[in-house]
């Protein structure tokens, strides 16, 4: 069995993003989610190059890889020509075949962003999907959201949109052959794969978490959607 | 420095842009959001200049909200783009235009590293036969359609209705201009202008008559940050983000905001509104917020198009006060109008 640094170093994101780190902290210095979160990215290059299973096993598992936006900022200012972001990138993707993202709170989050933006993506071809989708949700839309929502139709159509409606255009329908491409893609590549198992290992946790009850599926989706512990954060 | 040597340095942060027949590519939050800014992208393209600019009812989203949320692998994600340039490919073009800059960002990340992993390349071609028996041709251009009208922001401005100037004090407006993360960060080389200096928005605004303004959060991130803003639990990572931003431009005082990411102006819109919420404070004049804007529709007003025509009841922050101080006419009671 390859050792964990083995499976880290077979994404082509690691090749690109660790050179060799001499923990300078110009990302950290650069990283909006540095001055928000106790996380530092020159951390986790330094982590990640020490090489040592245990350390990386702990990583893999841990709050911090959660912390990143992937704005991407870091990458303009390594003078080593590092890209951290990309190492989030790359070991979030390993913690998840490994599953060991379900043991933090920051990675159990996945779940709500398979269940939207993935779900989208699969049935409608789109990354957002927002009609019906409101305030409740996303209070920050604001009152301006609301009206948006009660009059779809008729602004969506002043606007030029062409919505749910065959043919070019704004939010058009995507037509079936291509969703269905889209899908065979999403097979052979490995996405399916890694959405089912956010879901399966999700379903374990809630019905190991609140017993088997009835609802226990969605009071468990609502929790990781609102919940946080204040420990994440440096104020 | 000597001029010449100036010059030289600067020809490294220019790129090209293709001059006409372009294949445009939709965002998935500028849809949604913006929708009249990519209506009225199309319209600025193909009647006030001419150009040929075509879509395909078969693209898709690149995946890439998917792709930087992590549930979407990066194979999966190559694909997905293999397939959008396969039917660039079919439908006989070249020349990629993305409205979106995640998707810019993407595509370029995506080249680049089959370039230096031509093996990657192979694997994706094998998926995408496997999955679509699709072949694809790589774009021979690519640039983001904030670079198209940086383009053309001369013969724009010379077609102009309206300035980015005060009409009572003739004095020029102030603005902000927030380009999107990953339209350059990433790759330097593939923006107008690098990371550092990017031109892109500042380019088109001073075209415009406008005046820019630096101010020492100006290249921070919007908060976005997918996940972050995504997940409610996270969400204060994105307010924060905004937040810094507002509090560094304040003292310069800024007429209005234009941005070229389609997520950026959203969450630049929308924190205004949050902020005031939860404090009462405001970051414009008259207790208004500063008013944000897609560079669509900064381009759009400047040509005469109607305010409302191109989507700006969709902001939560008013953008009357910009309207009337540059003298834009239009019809403040049909705003909310869609009989």
């Amino acid at each position: 069995m390859a050792s964990l640094y083995e499976q880290l170093m077979k994404d082509v994101r690691m090749q690109e993003g660790l050179n060799s780190c001499m923990s300078c902290g110009t990302c950290t210095a650069i990283c909006p989610a540095a001055s928000f979160y106790k996380y530092e990215p020159r951390s986790i290059a330094m982590k990640v190059q020490s090489q040592n299973e245990e350390t990386l096993k702990d990583l893999l598992k841990s709050e911090e890889i959660w912390y990143c936006g992937e704005c991407m900022s870091c990458k303009t200012r390594c003078p080593r020509g590092n890209a951290p972001g990309l190492i989030i990138m790359a070991l979030r993707s390993l913690s998840q075949d490994l599953g060991y993202f379900m043991e933090s709170e920051k990675g159990r989050q996945q779940l709500f962003l398979k269940r939207t933006i993935g779900q989208w993506l699969i049935d409608h071809g789109y990354c957002l999907y927002l009609k019906g989708i409101g305030t409740d949700l996303y209070p920050e839309q604001g009152p301006v959201w609301d009206w948006i929502q009660a009059n779809y139709d008729k602004l969506f159509a002043k606007l030029g949109a062409n919505y749910q409606k065959e043919g070019i255009g704004i939010l058009r329908k995507i037509p079936e052959s291509s969703i269905n491409e889209l899908k065979n893609i999403y097979q052979i590549t490995g996405a399916m794969d890694r959405l089912e198992k956010i879901e399966n290992l999700a379903q374990q946790f809630a019905d190991k978490q609140n017993g088997e009850q009835d609802n226990n599926q969605e009071k468990y989706f609502h929790k990781i959607y609102e919940e946080t512990d204040i420990n994440h954060f440096r104020v | 420095m000597k001029a010449e040597g100036k010059k030289r340095i600067w020809q490294e942060y220019q790129k090209e842009i293709a001059n006409d027949d372009y294949y445009y590519v939709r965002s998935c939050v500028r849809q949604n959001f913006f929708p009249g800014a990519e209506t009225a992208f199309l319209n600025i393209l193909r009647k006030d200049l001419g150009k040929n600019i075509f879509e395909n009812e078969h693209h898709t989203s690149c995946s890439g909200i998917g792709y930087h949320c992590d549930i979407i692998p990066l194979a999966t994600t190559m694909t997905v783009v293999a397939r959008q340039f396969s039917i660039m490919s079919e439908s006989g073009y070249k020349n990629l235009v993305p409205s979106c800059i995640t998707s810019f960002g993407l595509y370029t990340e995506i080249l680049d590293t089959w370039h230096h992993f031509p093996e990657e390349e192979e694997k994706t071609r094998e998926f995408l036969w496997k999955a679509t028996k699709r072949e694809f041709k790589k774009p021979e251009n690519l640039s983001h359609a904030s670079d198209v009208m940086y383009k053309f922001r001369k013969e724009i401005a010379e077609k102009s209705k309206y300035s980015l100037i005060d009409k009572e004090t003739g004095r020029p407006l102030r603005v902000v201009e927030h380009i999107g993360c990953h339209y350059a960060k990433m790759f330097p080389s593939k923006g107008i202008g690098g990371a550092e200096y990017p031109n892109v928005l500042s380019g088109l605004v001073e075209e415009f008559g406008a005046e820019v303004i630096d101010y020492p959060e100006r290249r921070h991130c919007c908060g976005f940050g997918f996940r972050q803003y995504l997940v409610k639990a996270n969400r204060g990572y994105s307010l924060a983000c905004s937040h810094k931003k507002f509090e560094s431009m304040e003292p310069y005082q800024p007429d209005m905001i234009i941005t070229n990411c389609p997520g950026c102006p959203m969450f630049l819109d929308r924190w205004q509104y949050t902020i005031k919420e939860m404090n009462g404070k405001t970051y414009g004049a008259n207790g208004n917020g500063i008013p944000v804007f897609t560079f669509e529709e900064v381009t759009g007003l400047m040509l005469g198009y109607d305010p409302w025509e191109i989507g700006l009841q969709m902001h939560q922050i008013d953008v009357e006060p910009v309207l009337d101080k540059i003298g834009i006419q239009y019809n403040k009671s049909e705003k909310y109008h869609l009989e």
